[in-house]
């Protein structure tokens, strides 16, 4: 085995085994009722961000294009996933909720999918801060179009509205416009909420590391050289971006599906921002720091529920810091400088390491 | 328009190589590449202008002028990288027109870049992995399942890469990232990526550049090394004229836009044409 | 007759979208960032004029020179505190700065005047109109017009003219050479923020005195719409940003009026993409060659 082959085992072992780690506390703690009410109520969401993050990281930091409209993806899923779980019970009297729970994630990831490929057609040929912003245009436009859309069951049938509701006398409304999607069963669970994690991580990492994923690496490097390889940029930049809307509209599934209503103002371009703040601050390309990001940054404004008046401010000075700590030049040296004897020790642990295994 | 559109019906016929370098050469097959009146324009200005040039199955030829001539830009118009406002590209007797890099790349053109253009992320073997990418086939869910054959596949390209990197005697570099290299081995990285495309004609942009004499001679005798193992044409660009006029069979010379002389070594060296367009004009008297 | 009023909205909204999407333009032009900070300061300006008025009891045209000039004060501390630091980082870096700026000017406006939208005086420009014939136009709409006509020639005389102007193109073509030819790079992006920030406290004072609702979050939306505005027309371009702002204010109202109210939104977002697909830099962008 190589170098850097057992790097990339040792990253995702300790990857996946944080992830089932956690998960193992968390339900025994559940199990021992020593978690708190709120905290509980995050499990779901944070794994949903988890999600969000680590398939934006996918589109932002492995094949290098800046999307500003993540959180579209996630509002696609939520709704689809809000009106096939009605649907379902309203048509076949499907009951099961884990069972129920799959085929509305599924459904919402599929639909999500289906969106991810219409706009990325127009989106990937832009390039640069141009394609970030039809992202964003793009994000904008569903929350408007959601705004306006109305669907209910009769008897068992779908009804559809567009902009007007017009819906038959004995209509339950799924979704009502404005009002967002209404009388949700919440049935998401911490449980299904990781195994998608899991499927997520197994997408991901197994994607970077093979064929594909090395191509859509190298779109990200050096545009006109993978092309110059024979890579087609355009199918490569499409495969990540949507499989990124895929696992976002799966998210979305899960997140809607976790409170009784869902509404559009959920999924602003504030939204997707804050999912883009978890990628950058965990590391571009990096998919342990944004689950490590997204989890943080998901539970932290809980914890500091008592300072809810400062919390935001807070968190505007600590990113502005951050990133400006960790991007300017004479900080970073300074930072170099202080970390230099870890570092040493560090280095100096893994040549021994690697004299005794085998290099070639 | 209407004399373009004639042109573009007659390079249907199979090709004659009719402005070859070196005539003796490779003269009864097809080549590998062939340019007629080849040109391009910018805002008015033809930076290539009735470039005509045939490259054997085998040949090494050099493609030289002083800076600003557009010898880059014949590279970028041979790989697609600009569409030719005139004349045509034929690799193998295939014309060019209206593909794209990625087509062009498919018939077997490969190239190195004059600013160095590796993925520098990505570590060396990667960026060889990447040239092999059209000749690895397995597809997305494959590669995300891990079925057998992405286990396979992953094992062959990996032999592949290391034999690759071996011309070079890279090996040992394989784990590293293409942009800790130092310039000298990023350049060598760059046309062994190349070569992992399997191409028929690899274009060499200024291979090189920055490489003290001992380096350059060694480079070329890799290149003549290059030919014979994989049998394929090379035309390069290149300021050092110790290497093209030791490597280079045929000479192309190439003067704002122009080609001035089209020889072997000895003639282009007793050009005066040639001599003229490096010094400048000797005054009289 | 509706036909003309929506006309004169549209321009009148266009306008402030034009001034806006300056901003945006000039900065992105110059220090090749996207100031998404940018809608906050027009929420800024427009809170202290609203103070001017309102509270210290000042005289309109005294409360907005005092806006302006602290909206001045405030884009060149921000850049000097936040993006100078940054001149060398990713482009990504720099937006997830601005952007934590972005929240960072709201929160502070949370604190100090509160989440309860504050109805913006008309007394700054009086809610009169002007009759003409059946045709009614509020005197803010053609305050608003005119301004923006004013400040287009204004801008470009100064960066045709004036060795200020005419050093911010320089940097803006390229900053390493502008270095070279002793140009001082790091006040010319200072001066750039500062003209688009005492442009963005022009900005909200026009948008509050048209749409007088004014909370943290009034200049975010317009801030949005004035960015996609600027890439419309070609960012880094000022007739572009200016074409750009009219055209998208004029699509909004007319979407609004012709087509659905709800979809106002969608409809300007969906002839971005549209204009970006057929112009991929915008309308009056020039298109980047990448040299290979």
């Amino acid at each position: 085995m190589t170098k850097a082959k057992r790097k990339r085992l040792i990253y995702n072992l300790v990857t996946f085994g944080l992830v089932i780690g956690a998960f193992i506390i968390l339900e025994n703690m559940i199990a021992a009722k020593a978690i708190s009410r709120s905290l509980k109520g995050q499990l779901v969401p944070i794994c949903a961000w988890i999600i969000m993050a680590v398939s934006l990281n996918l589109v932002i930091g492995f094949s290098g294009e800046l999307s500003l409209g993540h959180a579209g993806f996630m509002s696609i899923g939520a709704y689809t996933g809000a009106v096939v779980s009605g649907w379902l019970v309203a048509a076949f009297d499907m009951q099961d909720p884990i069972l129920r729970l799959v085929l509305t994630i599924l459904a919402g990831g599929i639909l999500a999918g289906i969106f991810g490929v219409l706009i990325g057609i127009p989106v990937l040929r832009l390039r640069g801060d141009y394609l970030a912003i039809v992202t964003l245009a793009f994000g904008e436009i569903i929350r408007n179009l959601v705004n306006v859309l109305y669907i209910g069951t009769a008897d068992g049938n779908l009804h559809f509205a567009f902009l007007n509701k017009e819906m038959p006398a004995n209509v339950t409304m799924l979704v009502d416009g404005a009002k967002g999607a209404v009388k949700i069963k919440p049935i998401s669970t911490f449980e299904v909420g990781f195994v998608l994690i899991l499927i997520t991580l197994l997408v991901v990492l197994n994607l970077v590391n093979s064929r594909a994923g090395r191509a859509i690496q190298a779109t990200r490097d050096n545009r006109i050289a993978a092309e110059s390889m024979g890579v087609s940029v355009t199918k490569y930049k499409m495969m990540a971006f949507v499989t990124a809307a895929v696992l976002a509209g799966m998210a979305g599934a899960l997140y809607g599906l976790n409170s009784s209503t869902v509404v559009p103002t959920q999924f602003t371009f504030n939204q997707s921002i804050n999912v883009l703040v978890f990628v950058v601050l965990g590391g571009l390309g990096n998919v342990l720091g944004s689950i490590i990001s997204a989890t943080f940054l998901t539970v932290l404004p809980e914890v500091l529920r008592e300072f809810a008046d400062y919390r935001m401010l807070v968190y505007a000075v600590v990113l502005i810091l951050v990133m400006i700590f960790t991007n300017n030049p004479t900080t970073r040296a300074i930072a170099d400088r202080l970390f230099a004897p870890v570092k040493k020790l560090f280095h100096k642990d893994r040549r021994e390491t690697a004299g005794g295994g085998d290099v070639k | 328009m209407t004399q373009k559109k004639k042109h573009r019906s007659d390079t249907k016929m199979v090709p004659v190589p009719s402005h070859s370098i070196v005539p003796e050469r490779d003269v009864n097959e097809i080549p590998v590449m062939e340019t007629r009146h080849l040109g391009i324009e910018f805002g008015g200005l033809k930076a290539v202008d009735d470039f005509n040039l045939t490259i054997g199955k085998t040949e090494i030829a050099g493609l030289i002028g002083p800076n600003g001539a557009g010898k880059t830009t014949v590279f970028n118009l041979l790989t697609k990288v600009y569409e030719p406002t005139s004349g045509a590209v034929l690799v193998n007797g295939q014309d060019l027109h209206g593909m794209s890099i990625v087509q062009a790349s498919r018939l077997g053109i490969a190239r190195t870049f004059q600013n160095i253009r590796l993925f520098d992320k990505m570590t060396v073997e990667e960026n060889v992995r990447i040239g092999l990418h059209n000749q690895i086939k397995y597809d997305m869910f494959t590669g995300i399942l891990r079925l057998p054959r992405y286990w396979k596949q992953e094992k062959h390209q990996h032999k592949r890469a290391m034999e690759l990197l071996d011309i070079f005697g890279m090996q040992d570099l394989a784990d590293e990232t293409a942009g800790s290299l130092p310039y000298g081995a990023q350049r060598r990285l760059e046309i062994v990526r190349a070569l992992a495309t399997d191409p028929k004609l690899l274009l060499l942009d200024e291979p090189a550049a920055g490489m003290n004499p001992h380096e350059t001679e060694e480079l070329m005798e890799n290149i003549a090394k290059i030919r014979d193992q994989f049998q394929i044409a090379i035309l390069l660009i290149e300021h050092d004229m110790s290497l093209v006029m030791g490597v280079c069979e045929g000479i192309c010379v190439l003067n704002f836009g122009k080609i001035i002389a089209k020889g072997t070594a000895d003639e282009i060296q007793a050009n005066p044409a040639v001599i003229e367009a490096y010094l400048g004009k000797k005054k009289e008297g | 007759m509706i036909f003309l009023d929506n006309l004169i909205n549209g321009l009148s909204l266009g306008s402030i979208y034009a001034i806006i999407a300056l901003g945006y333009t000039m900065v992105y032009g110059i220090a090749r960032m996207l100031n998404f900070a940018h809608g906050d300061v027009i929420m800024v300006g427009a809170y202290i004029a609203f103070c001017g008025l309102q509270y210290w009891g000042l005289p309109p045209v005294l409360a907005f020179v005092v806006a302006m000039l602290f909206c001045t004060c405030l884009g060149i501390t921000i850049e000097g505190l936040a993006y100078r630091p940054l001149r060398q980082a990713t482009s990504l870096a720099v937006l997830i700065t601005a952007i934590g700026m972005s929240y960072l000017l709201q929160n502070i406006a949370l604190m100090i005047w509160g989440a309860n939208p504050k109805s913006f005086p008309t007394t700054f420009i009086n809610g009169s109109s002007i009759r003409l014939g059946q045709l009614n136009i509020s005197t803010a709409a053609i305050i608003t017009i005119l301004a923006n006509v004013v400040i287009m020639v204004g801008l470009t005389l100064f960066t045709s003219r004036t060795k200020l102007g005419k050093a911010m193109r320089c940097v803006s073509e390229d900053r390493g050479a502008a270095e070279l030819m002793g140009i001082n790079v790091n006040r010319t992006i200072s001066l750039t923020f500062a003209i688009g920030s005492a442009l963005a406290a022009i900005a909200g004072i026009l948008l509050c005195s048209s749409y007088p609702i004014l909370q943290p979050t009034t200049g975010s939306m317009p801030g949005i719409k004035a960015f996609t505005a600027a890439v419309f027309g070609g960012i880094g371009s000022i007739p572009g940003a200016m074409l750009g702002g009219i055209l998208l204010g004029v699509i909004e109202i007319f979407g609004k009026a012709y087509i659905s109210t709800e979809l106002g939104d969608a409809i300007v977002f969906a002839v971005l993409i549209i204009v970006l697909l057929v112009k991929p830099a915008g309308l009056l962008g020039k298109p980047m060659r990448e040299k290979v």
